[in-house]
């Protein structure tokens, strides 16, 4: 269920559209932002928001790898390591942060508190390597700046 | 060169600074002129698209069917998912104006009240600040109704991607705003017969729309002057890998690929004076090139064509002399098996066996056969897919193979070793 304020702001998206399933990836987006991830229920709710049978809402939801329909730790490290980053070092980066923390790719540490994760091109290949936490770039990365960035995160 | 895309002023972000230099006196100029003047405009310029197939811009609007009377609409592609391209970030970053009055004048000239940016999720922190440059514009009277006093309204909205590549596809761009997977349509009907909604549609890139105002501002004639003359204008190359100075930089057309790398005001040359390998030109699906064969080749459309590659997105990628080649191909091929969406079997099959096969590449357990296996997969994606995903993923095996085959034969087995181990 939405808050009352997101559900205010889901309605107002639909003002955008001239059809109302158009608004159903940002209200997905409203919908993460409230609780970190996509529950079925949460589907189910925002499908009949939008109109679309909850089917429509799991396939979406599914198709596009930012909606998460699993828990994640309280940090998602997302690590680059696409081609611009992978020359210049991703393996080291991608070592010091499961070295960090403590735990592999794909998966959540033991106390919640990271989720890591392998991303494609972030459109950062300037500033290469880089990792993202939540909306945050962190460009121009090496070992020793993940450890000191990764520690800082309560 | 003076920097149109990303003049060097400070706060350019800032509307109050983008009108003190001159922002919205395009629009200004635009709405006094008739649709089909602004359309000419832009058709003489020859500017071509900046999103990789370089269609020219002014020729795409003119597909638009006249009149106001139905719903039509413009999506402006922000997806910038092609690894090597991080360009239009700095649009939005820095001259965010400059694409909203380049996306007005272009609903102008078409006829379009709903004008959609689509931007990859990646980039919320960049999707608030062209959305505060948005409700900066309506604020001012820029957008909304009755614009400047024309009678002519339109609206400007951002629409948040949510993490896929094939986005970025026009056809795929135009589903996923409806609030469908990001499946690409076959074609035809083309956009601008049937695109978002059933109605009329133009997709252009975000840098694409950023040359618009200047065109307006300037006129085609000195627009058509920048550059090279098949392919005019001001255009970002963003450089990455082996350099010592990789980032965005906005150039004339024509500029030659080696000076953009080993120019102290672009690249900078590579780091530990190193040789150059290989160089991507246009972003990962654009064909590889040899270090050694990179004279006389320029950062525009038919000189990167006749090199045997395209220049794609500007994307430039440096690999010196101790790139693993095979590595590097491994990794776009698993790129492209992750983002082909499913659709169609000769790119959802065809991708993850380049990778399987690569995989085995990169651990030397592939077989003395499999380089020649390789280009056959992927000629067999390439042209029999609905839309050029499957290309993008096929380019680069192929290339890689024609351009750097010994690479790949050093990597490979004998059948009796296969067997012993």
């Amino acid at each position: 269920m939405l808050s009352q304020q997101n559900l205010e702001k889901a309605q107002a998206l639909f003002t955008r559209y001239p059809e109302k399933k158009a608004a159903l990836l940002p209200i997905l987006w409203i919908a993460q932002g409230q609780e970190g991830w996509i529950s079925q229920e949460m589907m189910k709710y925002v499908g009949d928001l939008v109109g679309v049978p909850y089917a429509h809402v799991l396939g979406v939801v599914t198709f596009y790898t930012m909606f998460n329909d699993k828990k994640l730790g309280k940090h998602h490290i997302e690590v680059c390591t696409n081609v611009a980053c992978l020359l210049r070092g991703s393996d080291k980066i991608l070592s010091a942060v499961e070295k960090a923390c403590g735990t592999k790719l794909g998966s959540t540490s033991i106390d919640g508190k990271f989720t890591v994760s392998e991303v494609e091109c972030m459109g950062a290949c300037g500033g290469a390597p880089m990792l993202a936490i939540g909306q945050e770039y962190h460009e121009h990365l090496t070992s020793e700046k993940t450890e000191q960035l990764l520690a800082s995160l309560k | 060169m003076e920097k149109f895309i990303l003049p060097e002023i400070k706060d350019h972000h800032q509307i109050d600074v983008y009108e003190q230099h001159g922002g919205y006196a395009a629009l200004k100029k635009a709405v006094q002129m008739k649709p089909d003047e602004v359309i000419d405009e832009v058709k003489k310029s020859g500017l071509r698209g900046r999103g990789g197939a370089c269609f020219p811009t002014g020729l795409k609007w003119s597909f638009m069917p006249k009149g106001n009377d139905k719903p039509k609409y413009l999506a402006v592609n922000g997806d910038e998912s092609e690894p090597g391209t991080f360009k239009d970030r700095q649009i939005f970053e820095f001259n965010p104006h400059l694409l909203i009055e380049g996306i007005i004048i272009g609903c102008y000239a078409m006829g379009i009240n709903a004008a959609y940016i689509y931007i990859r999720g990646e980039y919320g922190k960049w999707i608030s600040m062209v959305d505060k440059a948005l409700a900066d514009a309506y604020a001012k009277g820029y957008i909304g109704i009755n614009i400047l006093g024309t009678g002519f309204s339109t609206n400007i909205y951002t629409h948040q991607g949510a993490g896929a590549y094939i986005c970025g596809e026009e056809s795929a761009l135009m589903n996923s705003v409806e609030g469908e997977r990001g499946y690409p349509r076959i074609k035809p009907p083309f956009p601008a017969q049937r695109g978002l909604w059933g109605a009329p549609t133009t997709i252009n890139n975000v840098e694409t729309m950023s040359n618009i105002p200047l065109i307006i501002n300037k006129g085609a004639e000195w627009y058509s002057k920048i550059g090279v003359a098949k392919h005019p204008g001001p255009i970002l190359v963003g450089i990455s890998g082996h350099v010592n100075n990789p980032g965005v930089y906005e150039i004339p057309t024509g500029v030659p690929l080696l000076t953009l790398i080993n120019d102290p005001q672009y690249g900078g040359g590579v780091p530990g004076g190193k040789s150059i390998k290989a160089v991507i030109p246009g972003g990962s699906s654009t064909m590889i090139l040899r270090g050694e064969n990179l004279e006389g080749v320029n950062m525009d459309a038919d000189s990167l064509k006749a090199a045997g590659s395209s220049v794609g997105t500007a994307g430039i990628m440096v690999m010196d002399e101790d790139t693993d080649l095979v590595r590097v191909l491994a990794r776009i091929a698993h790129f492209y098996h992750h983002e082909s969406c499913g659709q169609c079997t000769p790119c959802r099959e065809g991708t993850g066996w380049l990778e399987k096969m690569l995989h085995r590449f990169e651990h030397y357990e592939a077989r003395k056969e499999d380089v020649d296996m390789l280009v056959n997969v992927a000629n067999q994606i390439e042209g029999n897919t609905v839309c050029a995903l499957g290309d993008a993923a096929a380019w680069p095996v192929q290339s890689f193979v024609k351009r750097f085959r010994e690479e790949f034969e050093k990597r490979v087995k004998e059948k009796e070793e296969i067997n012993a181990a």
